[in-house]
């Protein structure tokens, strides 16, 4: 469904992606995991069309999508929820779904998925005339989830939503993604809480440094030391090894 | 007791005149950003063309006015601002004013610096009497043109499509382009909200006065600008509120200054202005859900 390939992208004269490629198919969740600066907010911005890539190939659903506007890209499907949830706090929790669908023209159909999104996220009819910057972290990363889906994605990413959250709000948030995954939609799912995101993935890419240096399902990653050599540059097993630690 | 309802009425049609000023520029800066000090030179070319439509009837004066302040208004977007976007916040304040420049000097050129005079709308200028009080037609319009328009643009930002997109832009631009906002086109629907409150003050200052110099564009500017702060950026309210304030403290000083300080009446205006600044660094509005939640 999405097929980015080599893709490069330059800040000046520093490098934050260093010829990505990933594949993601119709229905998967798929995670991306890595340290703080490993070029994973990159690589989604560079998806969503904010971010100049400097070369490489993006393709989704047989269009190439590189170079489009981040508007084209949304109508094509794909919608962002971004670090820090970002929502729109001087408007009301309302305005912050409809704004979610500007894209669109199909207004019955807009209608419908407000219903539908309140369904998922009851407190936001409940709260809807509020100015949304009077929600909890919790509330507004629903919000902001909620916002996303409001302009009928096919692929909606992800870009760290446990980021700030109690334990039991982060549970609540992976439910809803499960329950999106469940209604069809496929997720890019991007952590810096490794543990968290392969409960929930398919499969998983790890990206250090901006390099893929790993991808497999979640269990192969899970295993074989891979993402401490991602996060802390070697294996926790050849560090072992190296600082004679005996197992 | 009459004496003081005259003060009130023409404290407020000057505060709304201003009001309307420092809307204009405290709604291009929430929604881009930008502190346009070219504003004023709005104003002065509504006054022009209202001249030299001089020979028409009034409403098609009025109407061409518009559409030539929106004309100017969107070409400088598009070509002067749109280049520019992404500089920083001093450098757009040095385009506006490079572009205020062009325009007056443009004007001096073409129409000779010296103040022209006309005797636009004659009729306004009358007086007529209600309860005892001598009112100015022209103040009347002015207080009635102030409620209408503050209260169109405050229903197009708070319950149009148009407004909430607008409202969302001047929060975060980065995610309403996310979110498929086109912003290019709120940006532009925001010139044109602004060209429209400039011209509506060309027609109320040239009934007032009847006359304009290329320069008299500054002065407006600065009044607005300074509305605007003590408002509190950011806040259309705050905007309004500011203007009459400003309005309020021009008009009382022109009543309480002894004849030999009335040439420096500015420097009084200016300095309660600061030393309301002192009092409330965040102006008169502080927006309640403006600050981050952690």
């Amino acid at each position: 469904m999405l097929s980015v390939a080599d893709l490069h992208v330059n800040y000046g004269a520093i490098s934050a992606l260093r010829g990505v490629s990933v594949d993601i198919a119709q229905g998967e969740i798929v995670a991306l995991i890595g340290p703080n600066g490993a070029g994973k907010t990159s690589l989604l911005m560079a998806i969503a069309g904010i971010v100049r890539a400097a070369g490489g190939c993006v393709e989704f659903g047989g269009h190439s999508i590189l170079g489009k506007s981040a508007e084209t890209i949304l109508r094509l499907g794909i919608s962002v929820v971004p670090e820090n949830r970002e929502i729109f706090t001087k408007l009301s929790v309302w305005e912050n779904l409809l704004i979610g669908a500007t894209a669109r023209r199909d207004r019955q159909q807009v209608a419908r998925d407000i219903d539908r999104v309140t369904a998922l996220f009851p407190k936001l009819a409940q709260r809807r005339n509020d100015p949304a910057g009077l929600f909890s972290g919790g509330e507004q990363q629903m919000l902001a989830i909620a916002r996303a889906m409001m302009a009928a994605p096919k692929l909606l990413m992800l870009d760290e939503p446990s980021l700030g959250l109690a334990p039991i709000v982060i549970d609540a948030v992976y439910t809803a993604i499960q329950e999106l995954s469940g209604a069809g939609v496929t997720i890019l799912l991007v952590e810096q809480n490794a543990e968290r995101a392969l409960s929930i993935a398919h499969r998983a890419y790890l990206i250090s440094t901006g390099e893929i240096v790993f991808s497999g399902t979640s269990e192969e990653i899970h295993s074989g030391g891979n993402v401490h050599k991602a996060y802390f540059g070697f294996r926790t097993d050849d560090a072992d090894r190296r600082s004679g630690i005996p197992k | 007791m009459s004496y003081f309802v005259q003060f009130l009425i023409d404290a407020i049609s000057v505060g709304g005149l201003y009001a309307l000023v420092a809307l204009g520029i405290g709604l291009i800066f929430g929604v881009v950003g930008l502190v346009n000090f070219a504003y004023g030179d709005y104003v002065m070319i509504g006054a022009y063309c209202l001249m030299l439509t001089a020979g028409f009837s009034v409403p098609v004066a009025i109407v061409v006015t518009m559409v030539a302040v929106a004309a100017v208004a969107v070409a400088s977007e598009l070509f002067v601002f749109r280049p520019v976007r992404t500089a920083t916040p001093a450098t757009l304040m040095i385009v506006s004013f490079s572009l205020s420049y062009a325009l007056e000097h443009t004007f001096v050129m073409s129409f000779g610096s010296l103040a022209r005079t006309i005797n636009f709308l004659p009729e306004m200028s009358r007086n007529i009497e209600i309860f005892g009080v001598r009112i100015a037609v022209v103040s009347l319009l002015q207080i009635g043109a102030t409620v209408v328009l503050t209260a169109l643009l405050a229903w197009i930002i708070n319950y149009t499509s148009i407004g909430y997109q607008m409202r969302a832009v001047s929060e975060n631009v980065k995610m309403a382009r996310l979110v498929g906002v086109n912003t290019n086109r709120v940006i532009i629907a925001a010139f044109l909200a602004s060209a429209v409150l400039a011209a509506t003050v060309s027609v109320l200052f040239l009934a007032q006065t009847g006359t304009a110099t290329p320069f008299f564009g500054q002065s407006l500017t600065i009044i607005g600008f300074v509305a605007t702060v003590i408002g509190g950026m950011g806040s259309l309210v705050g905007c309004a509120l500011g203007g009459f304030l400003v309005g309020f403290i021009t008009t009382a000083l022109q009543l309480a200054l002894p004849s030999s300080l009335q040439p420096f009446r500015e420097a009084f205006v200016f300095g309660a202005v600061m030393l309301m600044l002192v009092v409330r660094p965040g102006g008169l509005i502080m927006i309640r859900t403006a600050q981050v939640r952690v």
